[in-house]
């Protein structure tokens, strides 16, 4: 287990005082303070990782937002942000002396401008209702998470957010223009607007990404884009993953860039049928779903290509989607794999890592020695289009040692990540879960220079502690890392 | 989900089957959002997750139920949204009536709550007693208007114009005109009978003209007081339906129990359940169960003739929670609606509960008004010139609310197909 930061005995005797100090800020509704009702807080996607929480604040405006965080300061509270508490690496775990300042309660969506293609919602709005609300109009909102439905557009901002459709789009990154934040001090503050570049640093580009780490998102718009005039889904089985991924490699390499490019192997095309009835093929070992977009016939002519690239590779199974219901189905499979898994595991535990698409094979073999060495199933869904390796490890919390195994599984397979020349995370955030594995990536030098753009935020360390970063040395002691020649990194950091 | 149960704990039936529901929940959020509580209230505790949660708590710490759990409950509306949406198969449905019947028993409520509780329970399931209490609530309705918005002034608004009693309204056998097709049982309700008779009769019609024998057989289906988590009372009403269905089955036998308030309807599929560890019970409760079936369901399956009046008009259908979360059945309504040549619209958010859900209305009036109110906009929108719904916990809900006639489902497809136009339509 990851171990948090010690709590500060001080913050935690004052537990009744704080909440009576919260309550003449905030509706008394809005904060909650008795440890059985603050248990439903105590852990997000990442169940692994539980932590009743110091105190919950739900404040409803932007002012209580500010008046909180600036009271907060004076006291010197921490804060841990929630959206949804759908993150998978823990980035919304409580922290026992901090308090969890949820936006559950930011649901209006305050302007839809068709002219600009923008849409302008506060963060508790889903990813989903974006969509939904400018869908009869004949547009919507590019990245999908496959949390779509429940996570917030505060946390898609906060965690960079991808999905299925991200290949072609670009991330949450690439399609926020503007957002209102208010700062660890309590300072309201507005960075970019309806437009694509604004002047000066790209303050937005800096948060979008940072994990709660730099303040609380209040406002997001967004870009939307029209619907494409044709979109048909095309599923292809083949009998090995490593057959799917020389076809995704392939119809990457010949120039197509799909709308979505997604892979589940058996274990995953099971458990999410069962929940579906999309019609995906249950005898094969790997199944990609393609979608091509775009006007009619070039959706048709682009289908043709990718149909005769995956016979090239042995596809087995190949039937196109014939109408928009049938192509929402195959979809619905893939969105709902990761919780449908929980059909035939009690538990998992989610990996997020991104490889070179051309290393596939070999990760994909090599996580079958450790499934093997583990002695845990694993079931895997990719964002194939994008290196973007998702394997889901299986493993039951109730058995005594399973969940310790199951995270050395993870550090491993993310281990590979990294050595075959690829990335910790691809779009859940570093959170808790990959915290100390951040070494493993990135030397002194980079890990120094991330912590000096969060002090320029967050002095006094208070905003989303012990996420992200493996030190916890004030902001006063930069360059006091020392690195031992790579032996072993950083053996005199102080951990928690 | 990780649990902590002990094998002791888990030596309970119940606790045991409760046990299993939460280690299916892993904890995504994904329920969250097409829960009506959460989307209104924005606080973990008042979506699915957060009463999973805390239901796990209560069950592990086998202690009584406290003010704060029975309160988060207490808001859950029932309407099952949650089951539709988890990916996991989390059958949040048994977790909640655990938890309710847990809360009945370890906790004890203040006594204004108490006492509604226990007379709803009183009331409701027995259509004299309801009839008779509306009739006084009528006499007390001109007062409505100095009481503060809430529980009793709820109650006063559900007192419209109680109708009398339907002629065709009566436990008995209907014979099928003509050559007889099948022969089904139809529960004739309680709440129901009193404030809508129209439904059964138009039901009743609608079965004989197409050759289908109708036994119509009295009794609550046990749901309102089961939601009040009152077990006892709940399975006794059951259990009178199941030996007279039972009779029915082992006399002249049927074909189906035919159910046409989508509320009883998801009770009556889930006597196996509830009677499961009964060994008097549990064998013909499964019997009951499988041979249950919406109204919808058993007319898709008559082949009804092209309709022969009242096409042309607009219909904006409300799917009910127990319809479309607790019975799946999204299909059938609408399709029987078109091919009786009726134009249906959906309303946006169909997936939200409209805040009647049996009681829920009269004990939660703030949400519930909220959602009567979202749901009336939305059905509002959809521009149509009648809503027709499958439901008459919905039918009342929304009556005044939605600016255009409400009538059930099952009236239009009688009067498309030869009944006399629904009363509520007026001669418009
Ligand atoms: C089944 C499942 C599937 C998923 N699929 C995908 C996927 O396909 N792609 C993907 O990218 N992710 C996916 N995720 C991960 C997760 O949904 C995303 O990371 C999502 O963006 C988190 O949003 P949230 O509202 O739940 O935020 P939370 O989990 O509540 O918080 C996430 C992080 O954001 C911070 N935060 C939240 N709101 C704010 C705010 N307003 N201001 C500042 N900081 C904030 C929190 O402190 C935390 O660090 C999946 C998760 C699940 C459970
Ligand atoms: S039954 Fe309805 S109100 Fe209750 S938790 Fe599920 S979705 Fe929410
Ligand atoms: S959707 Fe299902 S698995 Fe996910 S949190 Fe809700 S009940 Fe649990």
């Amino acid at each position: 287990m990851i171990a948090m930061p010690k709590p500060d005995p001080q913050i935690l005797a004052r537990r009744q005082a704080i909440a009576a100090q919260l309550r003449t800020l905030l509706p008394a509704s809005s904060v909650i303070a008795e440890t059985e009702r603050m248990r439903a807080y105590e852990s997000d996607g990442l169940t692994a990782y539980r932590q009743v929480p110091l105190v919950v604040a739900l404040p409803e405006t932007t002012q209580q937002v500010a008046d909180v965080l600036r009271w907060a300061r004076r006291e010197g509270i921490k804060i841990v942000p929630r959206g949804a508490g759908t993150s998978l690496s823990g980035g919304a775990l409580p922290v026992a002396d901090a308090i969890v300042l949820g936006l559950g309660k930011f649901k209006a969506v305050l302007d839809i401008d068709y002219a600009n293609r923008t849409v302008t919602v506060q963060p508790g709005v889903t990813n989903l209702a974006i969509s939904n609300a400018v869908d009869a109009a004949g547009f919507y909102y590019a990245p999908d998470p496959s949390s779509q439905i429940a996570c917030t557009i505060g946390g898609n901002v906060a965690e960079n957010s991808g999905g299925v459709h991200c290949l072609k789009y670009g991330l949450t990154t690439n399609n926020v223009l503007g957002l209102e934040f208010v700062t660890p001090e309590g300072e309201i503050v507005r960075i970019g607007g309806k437009h694509l570049d604004s002047p000066g640093y790209d303050l937005l580009g800096l948060l979008t990404g940072s994990e709660g780490l730099l303040g609380i998102v209040t406002e997001v718009t967004v870009r939307i884009l029209q619907k494409p005039e044709t979109a048909r889904a095309l599923l292809l089985g083949f009998a090995s993953a490593e057959q799917g991924g020389d076809c995704v490699a392939a119809i990457i390499a010949a120039g197509i860039i799909p709308g979505g490019m997604e892979m589940m192997d058996r274990p995953a095309i099971h458990a999410a049928e069962a929940f579906v009835q999309a019609g995906y093929p249950l005898d094969v070992e790997a199944l990609l779903i393609v979608e091509l977009d775009g006007c009619a016939a070039e959706v048709d002519h682009l289908i043709g290509r990718v149909e005769a690239i995956a016979a090239l590779h042995g596809v087995v199974v190949s039937r196109v989607s014939t109408t928009e219901a049938e192509r929402l189905r195959f979809w619905a499979g893939r969105k709902a794999a990761f919780p449908a898994v929980g059909r035939i595991s009690p538990d998992y535990y989610c990996m997020d890592g991104t490889i070179p698409r051309a290393a596939l094979p070999r990760v994909l073999a090599a996580m079958r020695d450790m499934s093997a060495k583990y002695g845990l199933g694993v079931a895997n869904v990719f964002h194939a289009g994008d290196g973007n390796l998702h394997p889901l490890i299986l493993y039951d919390a109730n058995v005594p040692g399973e969940l310790d195994r199951a995270e050395a599984f993870g550090a491993d397979i993310l281990k590979l990540c990294v050595d075959v020349g690829g990335v910790l995370t691809g779009e859940h955030g570093v959170g808790v879960e990959k915290r100390d594995l951040m070494e493993y990536q990135f030397d002194a030098v980079d890990l120094e220079q991330q912590h000096r753009l969060k002090c320029a935020f967050d002095v006094d360390l208070r905003f989303n502690p012990g996420k992200v970063f493996p030190t916890l040395h004030r902001c006063a002691e930069e360059g006091r890392v020392h690195v031992h020649r790579g032996e072993t990194r950083f053996p005199d950091l102080p951990r928690f | 989900m990780q649990t902590n149960f002990t094998t002791e704990q888990l030596a309970d039936p119940d606790v045991a089957a409760s046990e299993k529901i939460l280690r299916a929940c892993v904890h995504c959020g994904f329920c969250t959002a097409t829960c009506p509580t959460y989307v209104l209230l924005g606080d973990e505790l008042d979506s699915p997750r957060g009463r999973i949660y805390l239901i796990k708590q209560m069950l592990e710490e086998g202690k009584p139920a406290t003010r704060d759990v029975t309160t988060h409950l207490d808001r859950c509306l029932s309407c099952l949204a949650c089951m539709t949406t988890c990916p996991s198969g989390v059958h949040y449905q048994h977790l909640i009536d655990h938890a309710r019947a847990h809360v009945e028993e370890t906790y004890r409520r203040p006594w204004h709550d108490r006492t509604l509780r226990a007379l709803l329970a009183f009331i409701l399931p027995h259509p004299k007693r309801f009839r008779v209490a509306l009739l006084g609530a009528a006499l007390a309705r001109p007062f409505r208007f100095v009481l503060p918005p809430g529980r009793l002034r709820a109650m006063l608004d559900m007192a419209r114009d109680v109708p009398g009693p339907d002629a065709t309204d009566r436990d008995g056998v209907f014979p099928a005109l003509g050559r007889r097709r099948a022969r089904v049982a139809l529960l004739a309700g309680c709440a129901q009978r009193v404030l809508a008779p129209s439904i059964n009769a138009a039901t009743i019609r609608l079965l004989t003209r197409h050759g289908v024998e109708v036994v119509v057989t009295g009794g609550c289906c046990g749901a309102l007081p089961h939601h009040l988590g009152k077990v006892d009372p709940s399975h006794e009403l059951a259990a009178s339906l199941i030996g007279q269905w039972v009779a029915e089955l082992d006399g002249e036998g049927l074909d189906a129990i035919v159910v046409n308030a989508s509320g009883c309807g998801t009770q009556v599929k889930d006597y196996g359940w509830m009677f499961r560890d009964d060994p008097a019970l549990a064998k013909d409760a499964a019997r009951v169960s499988l041979l249950a079936r919406d109204i919808t369901e058993f007319v898709t399956t008559l082949d009804l003739p092209a309709p022969s009046q009242g096409s042309g008009l607009t219909v904006a259908y409300h799917s009910a929670c127990s319809m479309q979360h607790g019975q799946k059945i999204t299909r059938e309504p609408k399709a029987l609606l078109q091919a009786a040549g009726f134009t249906v619209r959906e309303p946006l958010d169909a997936h939200l509960c409209c805040g009647s859900a049996g009681t829920y209305n009269l004990l939660q009036p703030a949400i519930a008004s909220q959602l009567k109110a979202r749901k009336a906009a939305t059905l509002a929108a959809t521009g149509a010139d009648l809503m027709a719904t499958g439901n008459v916990g919905c039918m009342t809900q929304l009556a005044d609310a939605v600016g255009m006639p409400v009538v059930h489902t099952v009236e239009l497809l009688d009067w498309a197909t030869g009944g006399p136009r629904p009363e509520a339509l007026g001669s418009r």
